[in-house]
């Protein structure tokens, strides 16, 4: 292996808070090659991308500082630089692009002066040289018409075009390293394929290293050559990615690997991590996942463990490995978790239709001109047929743009179609008027994506919860609703007595608990789950999934599961309906959309989604003596 | 980008018919021209005969929106709102009620009185503005940018008059740099304007500061200026460039919709000032209660507003692409 590129050692990035000193990097030590790509995983909170910042040396001051350990790019110290030689760097030697394509591009000036910006910066060329220089940047990235693209500003333009300016920009000056946080996790999973082997293209060419820092593991297993995983601020993990997925060695990581959705854990509960990352102001004295481990050792919450090579090439800091630690009796008694769900006893094929779409159309007015008069519709929803059974889910899939959306919110009333029937139980949605609908909202609810936003930051979450009682259950005395609302915050996994916080005291996890709580009230009998996990990190995702299965196995609900994850899909649905430009492309089965997929649209798609080989599940194992 | 100004000029045609309506009940309607005689004339002592007499004199002894006793066209025309307000339209003022004086040729004169403060004042204004404010979102945290705040805080807090009652009594009274008050002609009216630009400049900061260094803040914390620090550009580079062109769309808003006002004058400087300007004249007509110069200078103040706005609009496109390509 040729000498690094960049090599960090020991990196402590901390943060100076209310709460005390946040250590949110606590000593990261890696490296990168010539042309090699590294990725950091782990899930949101654990310091990945401060380690990002750090290198660029844009972490955020006065908060934030370099507290300790050395960042050498190829073999000189960066972090003892003056300011003016830091900028030299950045963009030139170290550059980086963002998870946000959509707004990390200044909407006020075109797309070229930017590119421009950076290669006059650094290369001291000429605007005639620059201009040339970004055309050719642009032609690489595979955008269409680059000399006329010169001129366009950045909202003209789609999230996947933007990245791949982005991209464009960061590479203009030929950096040693590219940093890239999250690069396509805003992006639709055939633009996250393009995006990747553009960014593995110009690798190979340019010899750049890449710093590729992601919470999805499939990805890093298609597109990196060494993982490092990432825990509360500290490496708990590094290996190469055939090591490191073959066998991986911490609890952590096994635990991270296991809860993946996908098609062999159809029918089983996926596994999770309980508790949440410790917040970087409070690590524990030892291990960091110590008290979140299925394995915890007497000492782990003490003694912190050294990472260390644990089999050729494969670091590990964890007791469970250390040869004088590995016998010691384990601090709780180890839990053996349910494994399977009792599926439906009644079979697919007899469960009732409860829901009936048929030939749904929502149409959006265009307008234009000097009067704004309507000159045409986009057809968001273009006649889709669809039919829901009792107990069973229904995934309706597609990119972003796609209609899927618009049809989900069609399906609910909250737009109301152009065109079509919404049986539900035979009663036809859309032709009903306001009043007569109230009568079946109870019956038909909706889980939304943005645990964050989707729900009232003003109120507490017993009012959020009882708008809804109040609203569709009339009846209801005070008494009975307050224990309702207790038993439903119950069977979402919360204690009652949290009814009195506000929702900015839960995590992501457990406000996307309370979307379904909100839901479950009111005696739903189908619900919408609008990519109602898509913003959750994995470990949390299965949490959330199990939940999602179990009360569907309680209650005998039906699903509509809008989602751009396939993966997702794979494991909890019974039907898949694939959506393109409005339209349904094709209709069928889980195992055999999977297996045998019809349409073109569907194949593109499946062959987008980074996928982890499947036979390796069954060597995620967790660590232990018993 | 031209069918957007356009559609903003017509969208302005109702509501230039509806402010001219709406004055026009204000001033006829809840004050009636009865009512405007006994003021003028004065409360005691008014003879039902003097008030027909007055209102015959001025042309208020007409219906206000509806003649019945007229035939055809003249139903519409010969009442106090078609004779009165409605050549408002065409910037036709009338006479006033009290001197019987060309109100139209007065505001004429007398906008540039007015413009001669106002502008100065506008423009200083909103450079020192800007400067400071950018300067304290350069060193954002830092005690310099703690103590300007509090400064700002204070400044805002303090009424205009005490800057202008301190002013006039510092710098014209005991150091007499500048005359108190007073007005001339052409460049001998400099040393007059001196003191009430740099007291309408000072007293309107802390609040201009204080907003400017919000939006500058506010787009500070923005992704792409995390992209070009990213390139390698200076902090500077980064706020001037980057950040200013962004913070205009705000500032716009703030600050294009007063420019027609400057004609229109202060109130507050121009009458402590003794500045013979549009804002004097108001305030001289509601004390002398001529209801004819406060119902137009009422009108034009909307009017001007309404023009703020469509420069607003059109300012818009200047500096955000995605307005421009609407």
């Amino acid at each position: 292996m040729s000498a690094p590129i960049i090599e960090v050692k020991d990196l402590k990035t901390y943060f100076q808070t209310p709460k005390g000193i946040a250590k949110s990097v606590d000593g990261v030590s890696f490296s990168i090659p010539r042309g090699g790509t590294f990725a950091l995983v782990g899930e949101s909170g654990c310091g990945k991308s401060v380690t990002a910042l750090s290198l660029i040396q844009l972490v955020p001051e006065p908060a934030g500082y370099i507290a300790g350990g050395e960042i050498l790019l190829n073999g000189k110290d960066i972090i003892s630089l003056t300011e003016s030689e830091k900028r030299n760097i950045r963009g030139n030697k170290i550059s980086m692009i963002f998870q946000e394509p959509m707004t990390s591009l200044n909407p006020v000036f075109t797309i070229g002066d930017q590119i421009m910006e950076t290669i006059r910066l650094h290369q001291g060329k000429t605007k005639k040289e620059a201009q040339e220089i970004a055309i050719d940047m642009f032609r690489k990235v595979g955008l269409p018409n680059p000399e006329a693209m010169i001129n366009e500003y950045p909202h003209r333009l789609s999230g996947g075009m933007r990245q791949r300016i982005m991209i464009a920009i960061a590479l203009a000056c030929k950096p040693d390293l590219l940093i890239a946080d999250e690069p396509t996790t805003a992006l639709d999973v055939t633009i996250q394929d393009q995006i990747l082997k553009l960014i593995n293209e110009l690798k190979a060419s340019m010899g750049t290293a890449v710093l590729l820092i992601t919470h999805n593991l499939a990805l890093v297993y298609q597109n990196a050559e060494t993982v490092g995983v990432m825990y509360a601020g500290k490496i708990a993990e590094m290996a190469s990615t055939k090591d490191l997925f073959r066998n991986p060695m911490h609890p952590y990581t096994v635990k991270l690997l296991r809860s993946i959705p996908g098609g062999k854990k159809r029918g089983k509960a996926l596994d999770t991590i309980i508790g949440t990352v410790p917040p970087a102001t409070s690590y524990p004295l030892g291990c960091h996942f110590a008290g979140r481990c299925p394995r915890e050792m007497e000492g782990c919450a003490t003694i912190e463990p050294p990472l260390a090579e644990r089999a050729p090439g494969h670091l590990v800091a964890c007791h469970l490995h250390d040869p004088e630690f590995m016998n010691k009796p384990y601090s709780k008694p180890i839990r053996q978790e349910p494994d399977k769900l009792s599926p439906l006893a009644t079979p697919f094929k007899d469960r009732e239709i409860i829901l009936e779409v048929k030939n749904l159309k929502t149409y959006y007015p265009i307008r234009k001109g000097l009067l704004k008069r309507v000159v045409g519709n986009v057809a968001a929803v273009d006649g889709i047929d669809l039919s829901i059974r009792q107990g069973s889910t229904l995934a309706l899939v597609g990119e972003s743009g796609c209609g899927k959306t618009t049809a989900g919110k069609s399906i609910i009333q909250l737009i109301r179609p152009t065109e079509g029937e919404i049986l539900f139980r035979n009663n036809d949605l859309a032709r009903l008027g306001d009043r007569e609908l109230k009568k079946y909202r109870s019956l038909i609810q909706i889980i939304f994506q943005d645990p964050y936003s989707s729900l009232n930051p003003r109120l507490m979450v017993k009012d959020t919860i009882e708008e809804g009682l109040k609203t569709l259950k009339p009846d209801m005395g005070k008494e009975a609703r307050m224990k309702r609302i207790a038993s439903t915050l119950e069977r979402v996994g919360l204690v009652p007595e949290m009814m009195y916080r506000y929702p900015h005291e839960f995590s992501g996890g457990q406000r996307q608990r309370i979307g379904i709580a909100r839901a479950l009230a009111v005696d739903p009998e189908f619900i919408v789950c609008d990519e109602a996990v898509s913003a959750l990190d994995v470990s949390v995702q299965a949490q959330i999934l199990n939940l999602l299965k179990s009360i569907q196995r309680d209650f005998g609900l039906s699903f509509l599961f809008i989602t751009h994850d396939l993966s997702v899909v794979e494991y909890i649905a019974d039907e898949v309906a694939v959506m393109y430009a409005g339209k349904i492309v094709e209709r069928n089965r889980t195992e055999e959309i999977f297996s045998n997929p019809q349409h073109d649209y569907t194949k593109k798609l499946l062959s987008a989604i980074p996928r982890i080989d499947e036979s390796l599940v069954n060597a995620w194992k967790l660590p232990g003596h018993h | 980008m031209l069918t957007y100004i356009i559609r903003r000029i017509l969208y302005a045609i109702p509501i230039v018919i509806g402010v001219n309506l709406l004055t026009a009940i204000l001033f006829f309607y809840v004050n009636t021209p009865d009512d405007m005689a006994r003021k003028i004339l004065g409360e005691k002592n008014v003879t039902p005969a003097a008030i027909e007499n007055w209102k015959a004199d001025h042309g208020y002894n007409l219906p206000t929106f509806l003649n019945t006793k007229e035939e055809s066209i003249g139903k519409v025309t010969q009442t106090i709102f078609f004779q009165k307000s409605v050549p408002l339209f065409w910037f036709d003022f009338g006479r006033s009620d009290r001197n019987n004086i060309d109100i139209g040729n007065e505001i004429k004169t007398r906008m540039w009185a007015s413009l001669a403060i106002s502008v100065p004042m506008f423009i200083l204004g909103i450079y020192v503005d800007l400067f400071i404010a950018m300067m304290l979102a350069y060193y954002r945290g830092t005690y310099l940018d703690l103590w300007g705040l509090i400064i700002g805080v204070v400044m805002m807090s303090v009424s205009t008059l005490f800057y202008i009652i301190g002013g006039q009594f510092i710098f014209g009274k005991v150091l007499k740099l500048f005359p108190i008050s007073g007005y001339d002609t052409g460049l001998h009216s400099i040393k007059f304007l001196i003191l009430p630009v740099i007291i309408g400049v000072i007293s309107s900061a802390g609040a201009g500061i204080r907003f400017y260094r919000t939006v500058f803040l506010e787009e500070m914390n923005k992704d792409y200026i995390r992209t070009a620090r990213a390139k390698g550009l200076s902090e500077g580079k980064v706020l001037f460039k980057h950040a200013l062109k962004n913070s205009m769309i705000p500032i716009l808003t703030n600050v294009v919709v007063s420019i027609p006002f400057l004609f229109y004058g202060s109130l507050i400087m121009e009458t402590f000032f003794a500045i013979p300007g549009l804002g004097n004249f108001t305030i001289e007509a509601i004390q002398a209660q001529d209801f004819a110069i406060v119902r137009s200078m009422v009108y034009l103040g909307s009017i001007l507003y309404i023009i703020g706005l469509i420069l607003t609009d059109i300012s818009y496109t200047l500096v955000d692409p995605r307005v421009r390509f609407e």
